[in-house]
C-alpha cells in the first residue's frame, strides 16, 4: 500500500490531464471535447449546472464510464481506464454523491470492501483497524471502526467514505457534490478536512454547483457547460458573480428583489400537532405555526427531521397523533383527519418534495402529468372521460406561460429535466390559484436559471395573495424567499428568525439543535 | 426407558433424513440470495440433479459418478439462470419458474427415452447407491454428514472470507462493490455456481441416497421448502439449518401419525401435515418472528451505462 508523506511538499506539475475527452449516451451530447489540468497537490474546483457533464467526466476518470474519444494522463503517462480498478491502481479516489457505503457493515468491513488483504477477513481486518487508527490521527478523521454505518449521521459517513479513499493509498481525490447532504458545520469540518488534505500533499478535485464553496476552497477553477468547458480561472481572480454568468451563459440575479410582504389573515394554522408511527418514534412534537395570506414562511433544517411529515400532514396525506389542522376555517384532528382531495377543495396546493413519486407520474405523459389530482374537474372530464383536447390545450398553456421546455404536451414526463418537470408540477398547482400553497424543496435538482424563475414565481404568487410555505434544506434558498423562517430539529420547531437578522451560522446551529433563539 | 430412547433415536434419524436435502439446498440457495439473485429454481436443479444422478448411477453403476453427473446437471441449470438474470438481467423470478417446468419436464422425456420405464429410472442396487455408513436402520449416508459439515462451512465463508464479505456486499449494493473495482458479474456468478453445486448434492441424496431411484417429481416441493428455510432463517446459515431440521421434523412426525384417528374428526389427512411447512411459514413471518428483512439488492438485476 502506497503510504503518503507527512507533510510532504506539494508536487509540481499535473496530477492528472484530460485531453479532448468526448463521451455521448445515446442522442446526449454529455461530454464534448474537454480538455483540463489538474495540478498535483492542489484543489481544482468544477462547476456547473445539474447535467452540465461534470458527474460524467470524473465517472470517466474513475473508470466507471469509458469515453468515446480522449486521452487521459495520470502523472505524465496516457492509460487506459478501463474499470474503477484501473483507476485505484493509478492513486485515484472517488467520493460520490451517493455514497457507496453498505448499511448493514461496520465502518471497518466499508473499508476493507475490495483491499481485504488476502482470502481470510481477521488478518486484514486487524492491519485496517491499525490503518484507520493512523490515518484518523494523520487527517483528524475519528470514526468508531465498529459502527454500524446507518448508524452514522450523514457527515460521518461522508469521513469513511473519505477514508475508503485515503486508506487504498489515493493521493487524487475526487469529491462529487460533497455538501449536498451536509449541515453547514458539517461542510465547514469537510473544507477543513480538505485543507488539511491539501497540505499533506493530496491532490482534490471539488464538484460543485455552489459557487460559494469553490471561492472557499478551491486554488483553481473550471466551468462546465453543456458538456464543455467554458472557462477556466484561477480561484483568486474570479468572483462568484462572474462564475454564475459563466455558468449560466447570461446574467444571473443571484439575489432575489421583492417588496416587502403585506400580511393578510391566517388561513393555515396548526396548533400542537404531533405524529407518532407505528414503531413508537415520535417524528413531530407540539408543532404551531402559522401562515397568513400573502406571506412567505420557510421552513430551514436538515433533511430528516420532520419535514416531510409536516408536510404529508398539512396535505392531508397523513393524519395526525394530536393536535390540530386549520385551513380556510375548517378544523381538521385525528378524529376528523382531511383527505388530500379535501385540502385542495379548500384552496390548498402542494408541490411535494419528492417530485418523482409524489409529484408526477414518469410513465404519463406532460398533458396528464399537469392535470393530475384535477383530473376529475371540469374542462378536463366531462361524462367520465377525459377531454383529450382540453388537457393538451391546458398543457400547452400551462407550458407556455411557465415556460416548460421543450414545449411538448405528449412527451413522457420522465423525459423532462429536473429542472421542467418542476415547474410543471408548480405550474400545475399554482394553476389553480390557491389559497394556500406547500411547496417542499421547491429547488432540488433544478438548474440555476430555473431557479430564478421558479423563485419569482412563488414571490409572484405571495403578491397575489397566496400564503405560501416552503421547506428547503437549502439555507440560501429559504434566505432569500422566506418574509419569516423557522427552523425544525429532531420533530420540533425549535426557533423564529427573520431573514434580515439570521445569518448562515446561527441557523447552522440552530438546525443542528445545538442553540435555540433568543 | 430403552424404548424410549430407541423411538427418540430413530424420530432424530428420521429428521435429519429428511432435513439433508433442506440443508443442502438452503445453504446453496443462500448464496444465491445473498449475492442478490432470488433461486425460486431451486427446486428445478434439484429434481435435474436427482434424474442425473440415479440415471448415471444405474448406467454406470458407481453412485459416485451419480453424484458427479447430478452435479453437472444442476451447473448447468445454475449457469443457464446466472446468464439470463445476470448477463441478460432478466427477471430472476420468471428465469426460476422456467428452470422449474424445463427440469419437470426434461427428467420425464429423457428418463422415458433412455428407460422406457415411465419416466422412472431402474430401481438401483446397493452398490450403485450411497448407504449408511454407521447405523445401518438410521440412513446415514455420506451427504447427511456432509449437509452437516456445510452449515459452519457455509457460515465460515460468509463471515469469515474476502469472497464472503464481497458476497454480502453484492446483495446489498452492487453499485458499492462496481466502484470498489470487484466484478458483479463474476462474483453472482460464483454465488449461482456455489449455488448449483449444493441443489447437486441435495438432489443425488434424494435419487441414490434416501430412495433407490428416480420417480418423477420426486423432489415434491423440497426446494420450495428449503426457500422457506432461508427467508425463515433470514438469510443466516444457522437460523436457516434450524429452519430446515424444524421442517424436517415436521415430516418425519407426519409420516408416524398417518393414519392416525382423531376421536370426533376421524382419520387426520396427511396433506395437512403436509401442508404445514408452508402454513408456519407465512404464519410465523406474518408477525411471530419478526420481518425477515432481505439482501436490500435482491431480486434487481444490476445495470450500469456504458
Amino acid at each position: 500500500m502506497q503510504v503518503l508523506k507527512p507533510g510532504g511538499l506539494a508536487n509540481e506539475g499535473a496530477a492528472i490531464e484530460l485531453r479532448s475527452i468526448d463521451k455521448s449516451f445515446g442522442a446526449v451530447h454529455a461530454v464534448r471535447d474537454v480538455s483540463m489540468r489538474i495540478d498535483a497537490g492542489r484543489i481544482t474546483g468544477i462547476v456547473g449546472e445539474n447535467g452540465a457533464g461534470k458527474s460524467t467526466l470524473m465517472s470517466i476518470l474513475y473508470g466507471l464510464y469509458r469515453a468515446d474519444a480522449g486521452e487521459i494522463l495520470v502523472g505524465g503517462a496516457p492509460l487506459q481506464m478501463d474499470s474503477p480498478r484501473d483507476a485505484i491502481a493509478h492513486g485515484i479516489g472517488m467520493v460520490h454523491q451517493h455514497f457507496m457505503l453498505i448499511d448493514s457493515f461496520t465502518v471497518l468491513e466499508n473499508l476493507v470492501l475490495g483491499a481485504e488483504g488476502g482470502p481470510l477477513l481477521a488478518g486484514g481486518m486487524a492491519a485496517a483497524r491499525a490503518e484507520l487508527e493512523r490515518l484518523g490521527r494523520e487527517y483528524g478523521l475519528w470514526v468508531d471502526p465498529d459502527a454500524l454505518v446507518a448508524d452514522l449521521s450523514v457527515g460521518e459517513q461522508q469521513r469513511v467514505e473519505i477514508l475508503k479513499v485515503l486508506f487504498r493509498g489515493a493521493r487524487i481525490l475526487v469529491l462529487d457534490e460533497p455538501s449536498a447532504v451536509l449541515t453547514p458545520q458539517e461542510t465547514e469540518q469537510l473544507f477543513r478536512i480538505l485543507t488539511t488534505l491539501k497540505e499533506r500533499g493530496v491532490t482534490v478535485v471539488l464538484i460543485t454547483h455552489k459557487l460559494r464553496e469553490i471561492m472557499a476552497t478551491t486554488d483553481q477553477v473550471y466551468v462546465m457547460r453543456q458538456g464543455a468547458i467554458v472557462a477556466s480561472r484561477a480561484t483568486r481572480d474570479t468572483n462568484p458573480e462572474e462564475l454564475a454568468e459563466l455558468m449560466v451563459g447570461r446574467k444571473v440575479l443571484t439575489r432575489l428583489d421583492k417588496a416587502p410582504a403585506r400580511h393578510g389573515e391566517v388561513v393555515l394554522r396548526t396548533d400542537h400537532l404531533s405524529l407518532v408511527d407505528a414503531r413508537g418514534v415520535t417524528l413531530l412534537q407540539d408543532i404551531g405555526l402559522e401562515v397568513r395570506a400573502g406571506e412567505i414562511v420557510g421552513i430551514a433544517g436538515v433533511s430528516g427531521n420532520g419535514q416531510t411529515e409536516l408536510l404529508q400532514i398539512l396535505s392531508g396525506i397523513r393524519t395526525p397523533s394530536a393536535g390540530t389542522v386549520e385551513v380556510g376555517g375548517r378544523v381538521f384532528d385525528s378524529a376528523h383527519p382531511a383527505t388530500p382531495a379535501e385540502m385542495r377543495a379548500l384552496g390548498l396546493a402542494h408541490v411535494p418534495e419528492d417530485r418523482l413519486r409524489q409529484g408526477m407520474v414518469g410513465a404519463f405523459s406532460a398533458s396528464e402529468t399537469a392535470i393530475l389530482g384535477y383530473h376529475e374537474d371540469a374542462p378536463f372530464t366531462n361524462n367520465y372521460l377525459l377531454d383529450g383536447p382540453a388537457v393538451g390545450e391546458h398543457c400547452a398553456d400551462l407550458m407556455q406561460r411557465f415556460d416548460v421546455r421543450p414545449r411538448a404536451p405528449g412527451l413522457r414526463s420522465s423525459s423532462f429535466s429536473g429542472g421542467n418537470q418542476q415547474k410543471l408540477v408548480l405550474a400545475r398547482e399554482m394553476d389553480q390559484a390557491p389559497k394556500v400553497l406547500l411547496v417542499g424543496q421547491p429547488t432540488r435538482g433544478v438548474d440555476i436559471g430555473a431557479i430564478e424563475f421558479i423563485h419569482r414565481e412563488l414571490v409572484k404568487s405571495r403578491d397575489a395573495g397566496c400564503a405560501v410555505l416552503v421547506v428547503s434544506v437549502e439555507l440560501e434558498e429559504i434566505l432569500s424567499l422566506a418574509d419569516r423562517i423557522l427552523v425544525m430539529f429532531a420533530g420540533r420547531i425549535v426557533g423564529e428568525v427573520a431573514p434580515a437578522e439570521a445569518n448562515e451560522r446561527q441557523l447552522g446551529l440552530m438546525m443542528a439543535g445545538a442553540q435555540a433563539a433568543a | 426407558m430403552h424404548e424410549l430412547g430407541s423411538i427418540l433415536f430413530l424420530m432424530a434419524a428420521a429428521t435429519l433424513r429428511t432435513a439433508t436435502p433442506l440443508i443442502l439446498c438452503a445453504m446453496g440457495g443462500l448464496f444465491s440470495e445473498k449475492s442478490g439473485i432470488i433461486d425460486v429454481g431451486l427446486e428445478g436443479k434439484m429434481l435435474m440433479a436427482a434424474f442425473f444422478a440415479a440415471a448415471t448411477a444405474s448406467l454406470t453403476g458407481s453412485p459416485w459418478a451419480g453424484v458427479g453427473a447430478a452435479i453437472v446437471a444442476s451447473e448447468v441449470l445454475a449457469l443457464l439462470h446466472g446468464f439470463a438474470c445476470i448477463v441478460h438481467r432478466g427477471n430472476q423470478v420468471v428465469s426460476g419458474v422456467a428452470l422449474n417446468i424445463l427440469a419437470a419436464g426434461l427428467t420425464v422425456v429423457l428418463g422415458n427415452a433412455w428407460f422406457k420405464q415411465g419416466g422412472q429410472t431402474p430401481s438401483l442396487s446397493h452398490s450403485q447407491r450411497l448407504m449408511p455408513l454407521v447405523f445401518p436402520n438410521a440412513g446415514d449416508s455420506i451427504l447427511v454428514y456432509v449437509a452437516l459439515l456445510s452449515v459452519p462451512f457455509t457460515w465460515w465463508l460468509v463471515s469469515r472470507t474476502r469472497f464472503g464479505l464481497r458476497l454480502r456486499a453484492v446483495g446489498e449494493m452492487p453499485l458499492a462493490v462496481d466502484a470498489a473495482g470487484i466484478s458483479v458479474t463474476w462474483l453472482r456468478f460464483r454465488a449461482v455456481l456455489l449455488c448449483g453445486f449444493f441443489a447437486g448434492l441435495a438432489g443425488s441424496y434424494i435419487s441414490i441416497a434416501q430412495n433407490a431411484g428416480f420417480s418423477r417429481d420426486m423432489t415434491a416441493g423440497q426446494g420450495f421448502i428449503a426457500l422457506a428455510a432461508i427467508i425463515f432463517g433470514k438469510w443466516r446459515p444457522v437460523p436457516a439449518f434450524g429452519a430446515c431440521l424444524m421442517f424436517g421434523l415436521l415430516d418425519a412426525v407426519a409420516i408416524r401419525l398417518q393414519g392416525l384417528k382423531v376421536p370426533g374428526i376421524g382419520e387426520v389427512p396427511v396433506q395437512l401435515f403436509q401442508a404445514l411447512p408452508y402454513l408456519l411459514t407465512m404464519f410465523l413471518l406474518a408477525g411471530f418472528i419478526g420481518r425477515a428483512v432481505a439482501p436490500k439488492a435482491i431480486g434487481v438485476p444490476y445495470t450500469k451505462e456504458h
